[in-house]
């Protein structure tokens, strides 16, 4: 079985985009909710109940091909800062990491499959892939989903699809999100009007790390709420949709930020550059908004492209319990800062100073309409 | 803007789903008070959005409606009862949908896109699924037949009725 060092020392592939467009959507996510027929589900089980399913479901998740040597570990077996390294990568929620006894979880190897057993339901299973990849990651889900009913018996019932212990997820069980960079519309006031847009479509828009908490980094999370009444490509087709709209006002929004005022960008550049390569001293939150605006510097041309990866992996590498994790000690906050801004000074030591940039240059990547008329 | 109710400004503005229809309200200080909606345990629409409530939970967190009979009711399986789903607004087991299916009804009212399954059915549940839905639409044209004293069609669904309820060994494997 893996060792949790040899999950976590390398970075997930969907953490790095390589040849996807990641430009604006970071990651695709699709989770599946599904609960063994019959027996009670986790929250009302007993322990004794839960250790049941938790054997009985076990065994046939690492029968899965993907999950063939995958990391695999009871959460009574992890440290609080390993859970929370998990929960930092998105592997598992927050809810899970809380657990202890007669839970468990699964990992891939390339980290884009894992699995939770007897989180609010007994099997609770995601699929992450980098840039707007909903359908991709679905079929991937669906797959092992459909491997695992081999063997399984899944609670369900014809009018209500798949039961779940919260009704918010009976039906397809399935959550679809996807992981978005808006500074552009941040720094030109328009995300409040995009947000609200999105929630009158019955979508939900969270911040960076899920429920109840706000957004850091210009990093917006947009899923479907809705689970029953829809098949799951349709909810996935309705999603997808809004989030390439999202995406490609994101985009005009960036351009229009440079044909505007140009020389507001480039200074809002050369501080955050300033700021992150010769900060000693960083908290979370500062650190993360001016990554964000060298992303976008990155995307936009004015730094070298592979910087989008430098930032990308130091999003992940700078928050709590992975730098706690790297120094194997648990860190004050101020221990914290001093490590994170050493981090970030490490990684970024090479990039360039940031060049001017006009809107001229960069006005095809973007598929802007080609004449105004169309405007 | 204007209140609702009356011509003075509007400071309040409250958004809810019902029955899935989202439904606007504007009101003023004095007129919101009347009406009940400065609750400081409601949600905001921007905690909605930006807080990660998702609007499902206004319908879930909305105060449970109680249905008659349905006081103690306990699921044989797993020991569940209607007060406990009205304390925590979860299900115990499988069985419990089957048990407290008017008390789904409810819950379910405007929280999803529509109130039956769509998409992705078990392997094998498939062709229960199908014949169910056949059963149901050759009962209704029988009874249809049989208001019309069409006998002779009555006959023939009678007989492709018993045909389809006499149970296939494919349904066992479930």
């Amino acid at each position: 079985m893996m060792r949790f060092s040899t999950l976590i020392r390398h970075p997930a592939d969907w953490m790095i985009g390589g040849a996807v467009d990641n430009a604006v959507v970071l990651t695709s996510r699709i989770r599946l909710a599904r609960n063994l027929h019959l027996a009670p589900f986790p929250g009302w089980a007993t322990a004794e109940q839960r250790r049941q399913a938790m054997d009985k479901i076990l065994p046939v998740i690492q029968e899965l091909r993907p999950m063939k040597d995958a990391f695999a570990q009871s959460l009574s077996g992890l440290t609080s800062v390993q859970k929370q390294v998990l929960v930092e990568r998105h592997l598992i929620s927050r809810e899970h990491a809380a657990r202890t006894e007669g839970s468990a979880a699964v990992i891939e190897r390339r980290q884009s499959l894992s699995i939770m057993v007897n989180e609010e339901d007994h099997l609770r299973m995601q699929s992450i892939r980098p840039g707007l990849n909903l359908r991709v990651a679905f079929e991937a889900l669906n797959e092992v989903d459909d491997e695992l009913q081999q063997t399984l018996q899944f609670a369900f019932d014809r009018r209500l699809g798949y039961l779940t212990t919260c009704p918010t997820n009976l039906g397809t069980g399935l959550r679809a999100s996807a992981m978005l960079h808006l500074p552009g519309l941040v720094l030109s006031d328009q995300i409040g009007q995009v947000l609200n847009a999105i929630g009158r479509m019955g979508l939900a828009v969270r911040g960076l790390y899920g429920e109840g908490t706000e957004s850091l980094g210009n990093l917006y999370q947009i899923s479907n709420q809705s689970t029953l009444g829809e098949s799951e490509l349709d909810i996935i087709d309705r999603l997808e949709r809004v989030i390439a709209r999202v995406a490609m006002h994101e985009g005009n929004a960036r351009l229009k930020l440079i044909e505007d005022d140009p020389l507001m960008v480039h200074d809002k550049m050369g501080r955050s550059f300033g700021i992150l390569q010769h900060a000693w001293l960083i908290d979370s939150k500062e650190a993360l908004n001016h990554l964000s605006i060298l992303r976008m510097g990155a995307n936009l041309g004015f730094f070298p492209l592979e910087t989008v990866r430098l930032c990308d992996n130091l999003l992940m590498e700078i928050q709590p319990a992975h730098l706690q994790l790297q120094r194997g000690v648990k860190l004050s906050p101020e221990q914290r800062d001093e490590r994170r801004a050493q981090i970030i000074r490490a990684n970024l030591q090479n990039v360039p100073s940031p060049v001017m940039v006009t809107a001229q240059i960069k006005k095809i990547p973007f598929n802007e309409p080609p004449a105004s008329s169309e405007l | 803007m204007k209140c609702d109710f009356c011509d003075q400004k509007a400071t309040v503005f409250l958004t809810q789903l019902v029955e899935g229809q989202m439904k606007k309200v504007c009101l003023c200080e004095s007129c919101s008070q009347e009406k009940g909606v400065t609750d400081p345990t409601g949600f905001s629409l921007a905690d909605m959005l930006m807080g990660g409530v998702p609007t499902s939970a206004l319908v879930g967190a909305a105060p449970f409606v109680k249905t008659r009979n349905s006081g103690g009711k306990k699921c044989p399986n797993c020991g569940f009862s209607a007060d406990d789903l009205n304390r925590v607004r979860r299900f115990g087991c499988s069985e419990c949908f089957q048990v407290f299916r008017p008390e789904v009804e409810l819950i379910l009212r405007g929280m999803h896109q529509g109130v039956v399954h769509v998409g992705k059915v078990p392997k094998g549940f498939e062709e229960i699924h199908a014949r169910d839905e056949k059963l149901e639409e050759l009962r209704g044209r029988l009874e249809e037949a049989i208001t019309l004293e069409n006998y002779e069609t009555a006959a023939t669904l009678r007989d492709e009725i018993r045909d389809l309820e006499t149970p296939k060994p494919t349904a066992k494997q479930l």
